[in-house]
């Protein structure tokens, strides 16, 4: 296969959202056909560069993928089957990319604070981000403010994803960017809050940088804080 | 009751192409009454069918049921004679062992036939009644006095007279009506221009013209139905086509309740059975007025009703093709005026669909009536309360479904959209499921797949159910902010409906139809 066939079909199963070869796709019939992780495994073992697999074969596919998102023809399942690919094809290319010179979009930990178990929204944010190009650090559910301080610390994480269900433990939020802020760590980490009982005033009110309603906008606010 | 035969009907040649029909719901039937307590309204119909019998104004008829072992004299009364007619069970019981328990409604496209299979709870949704009165709805929109900067939209209802152009706009919508599965006339056609020599042709030709589902309709005439047959015939090629394809049918109330059977619709009864074509017998007692308003009583009496009105059809000619015809309804107490959209409708409707699944005769039930003059919370109500049980009930055809308000006096095409919305939904509540080894096997599969993954989380696989037609989607017409949308929303997606291509007939069958039945109104020529 030469390159560019790898990457228009590459391109065309992030589109589809078939991680792998058993996955089906939003069209029907492709279940068995080589999927992301074989494409992208068998174009590295073929030469091809990694950094073409994620120009060409992924973010112009995930651009495809907003669009259809936005035109209502695709639903959250397919953003988020679409956004595992990516994912998935990072997980094969981040040592080869290294090797390469090129990194990712930034280290971004998230987490949901503690008392509070509740992480489908969280989970959904770290596979977007993940399918975006960041490297996801994500610490789980019910995590104590110390563990989220470490993972900042240690991962030199330039990103903090924070994540509430309760009324009750959202305030967890504000005793993390405390903790931040005594550790010296807060102008060094920008903190995006997010969940249902959370709000734009709540951000301001905690100091967050700020509040994201959904992982689609938490990936538009992170293109406005690289620009 | 052990049937004598099937009268599907098939063509040797049209065997050739996969057989299909529309899907309706198979559901699991919701029933009432347990067996003993159906053979007791049986028996208490066959104990009124006896004593006191009917009450038959059609001297054919009356002559009919004597050759057949009925009791039958005479009674002069002021205006009439009238014949009373005493059955023996044996007769009613031997017509109802003959009547065909499965048979196809045809249709102009063939993927909208209906097979209606007595023994099969496969629900179809229709339109139906004959209202005066179309009803329009606009939006407008109106200025807060407080805050002359706050505007809502309002909708706004007109009254319009039934017309043929009207009907035709009716069939049009109906057809693009995803859930809609059959199209019974819903309006009554008053241009001024229609007689009553004039109007069943006319009103076939804007049904038949504008749809191609399966069309019913009353006869208004005797004299027309051989007009009728004529066009029908030139639409579905021929006169052997029509009756392997029936593309129309009849309704036939041939009982003035209580136990009065008139005398123009049985000689409508006597011609349509020898035409060879199917045909409702229905009957709609009011219980509290016409028939008991208690349960056993109404259901007692309308079901005696039906089965001799079906005794008279396979006497005409065994093995007739009929439906079960049960529109049961009750009397509001406060003006005597039908009152549907309440819980005994349900019950005398649930009763009379279980009494035809004994009688293994297709079941043509009522559903989607209610009391409100405009579309909104009452009509909703009203509606699903009725819509959503009769489904359950597993009735074959179940009609009045589409666009009624105010009883069934108005025809509101916005409200045919609205519920078009809702008979989807209960469709999509009420199929099978879909537990079978394989599935369960998948499931277990995905759950395995799931809590091996980083975040355990199930949305990637939704798809699978997306493409397997498993997800519904939200309710179509919702508004995203505090706001209720619904009809605005609705209004917006009928112009969508009606602005897509009509199925007119082809202009050859048009001009032909134009040429051999007389009466049609010229304003009816669309498509050309």
């Amino acid at each position: 296969m030469q390159k560019q066939e790898f990457l228009e079909k590459i391109a065309f199963n992030v589109i589809q959202g078939r991680v792998e070869a058993e996955d089906e796709g939003f069209d029907e019939g492709l279940e068995g056909q080589p999927a992301v992780i074989e494409l992208v495994e068998e174009a590295i073992a073929q030469g091809v560069d990694p950094r073409s697999v994620v120009l060409e074969g992924m973010t112009k596919a995930m651009d495809v993928v907003g669009k259809k998102f936005e035109r209502e023809e695709y639903l959250i399942p397919d953003m988020l089957a679409s956004a595992e690919c990516v994912g998935a094809a990072m997980d094969i290319l981040s040592p080869h990319l290294v090797k390469a010179g090129a990194g990712t979009k930034g280290k971004f930990v998230i987490a949901t604070v503690a008392g509070d178990l509740h992480e489908i929204g969280k989970n959904i944010v770290a596979i977007m981000l993940k399918g975006g190009g960041y490297e996801v650090i994500d610490l789980g559910a019910d995590v104590p403010t110390d563990q989220i301080i470490e993972a900042v610390k240690e991962h030199q994480a330039g990103f903090l994803g924070l994540s509430a269900l309760l009324t009750t433990t959202m305030r967890g939020m504000g005793e993390v960017i405390e903790e931040l802020t005594k550790e010296g760590l807060r102008n060094r980490v920008k903190v995006l809050i997010g969940g249902a009982p959370t709000s734009a005033e709540f951000a301001k009110e905690i100091g967050a940088d700020c509040h994201c309603k959904d992982a689609f906008e938490a990936l538009d606010t992170l293109k406005g804080m690289a620009a | 009751m052990a049937k004598q035969h099937d009268a599907e009907q098939s063509n040797p040649k049209e065997e050739r192409v996969p057989r299909s029909y529309r899907e309706g719901v198979l559901v699991k039937p919701y029933e009432r009454l347990n067996q003993d307590q159906v053979k007791l309204l049986h028996e208490a119909s066959l104990s009124i069918l006896a004593d006191p019998g009917v009450w038959c104004y059609n001297e054919r008829a009356a002559r009919l049921f004597k050759a057949h072992g009925a009791r039958v004299w005479e009674e002069r009364e002021k205006h009439a004679t009238c014949w009373r007619v005493s059955f023996p069970p044996g007769l009613i019981n031997e017509a109802i062992g003959q009547v065909p328990s499965r048979f196809i409604l045809g249709a102009r496209k063939w993927e909208n036939r209906l097979l209606l299979d007595a023994e099969v709870p496969r629900a179809y949704f229709g339109s139906g009644s004959e209202a005066n009165i179309w009803m329009e709805v606009e939006m407008e929109d109106f200025v807060s006095l407080r805050d002359g900067d706050m505007r809502v939209r309002v909708p706004r209802f007109m009254e319009l007279r039934g017309s043929t152009a009207l009907l035709s706009r009716a069939a049009r919508l109906c057809d693009k009506l995803e859930h809609l599965d059959f199209f019974i006339r819903p309006l009554n056609i008053q241009d001024p221009e229609i007689t009553p020599d004039t109007h069943d042709v006319n009103k076939f030709f804007a049904s038949l013209n504008n749809t191609a589902k399966h069309v019913q309709a009353g006869l208004t005439k005797l004299e027309s139905l051989n007009h009728v047959l004529r066009m029908a015939e030139l639409i579905a090629g021929g006169a052997g086509a029509l009756r392997k394809n029936p593309i129309i049918s009849f309704i036939a109330c041939v009982f003035k309740s209580p136990l009065q059977i008139v005398d123009d619709t049985a000689e409508k009864v006597f011609a349509i059975v020898e035409a060879g074509l199917p045909i409702v017998i229905s009957s709609s007692p009011q219980g509290g007025s016409s028939a008991p308003i208690q349960e056993p009583g109404m259901v007692a009496q309308i079901n005696a009703e039906i089965l001799a009105g079906i005794t008279l059809t396979q006497l005409i000619k065994g093995g007739a093709p009929v439906l079960y015809g049960s529109v049961p309804v009750r009397a509001r107490l406060d003006d005597l005026h039908d009152l549907y959209g309440c819980p005994e409708f349900n019950n005398y409707n649930i009763d009379c669909v279980q009494l035809a699944r004994f009688y293994k005769i297709p079941c043509y039930s009522t559903a989607g009536v209610g009391d409100a003059k405009v579309p909104g919370m009452q009509a909703t109500f009203e509606k699903l309360l009725t819509h959503l049980y009769m489904a359950m009930s597993g009735a074959q055809y179940i009609h009045y479904a589409f666009g009624l308000l105010d009883r069934t006096n108005s025809f509101c095409p916005l409200q045919a959209v609205l519920d078009n919305e809702h008979i989807g939904k209960i469709k999509q509540c009420l199929r099978e499921p879909k537990v079978e080894p394989t599935v369960i096997e998948d499931m277990l599969g995905t759950v395995k797949k799931v809590m091996g993954s980083p975040h355990r989380l199930y949305v990637r696989y939704v798809r699978k159910a997306v493409h397997g037609g498993d997800v519904s989607s939200p309710y179509m017409f919702e508004a995203k902010g505090l706001e209720d949308k619904v009809l605005e929303n609705a209004l917006d997606y009928m112009a969508k409906l009606e602005a897509a291509q009509a199925p007119y007939l082809n202009p050859g069958t048009r001009e032909q139809i134009f040429k051999e039945v007389p009466g049609l109104l010229p304003g009816l020529r669309q498509g050309t």
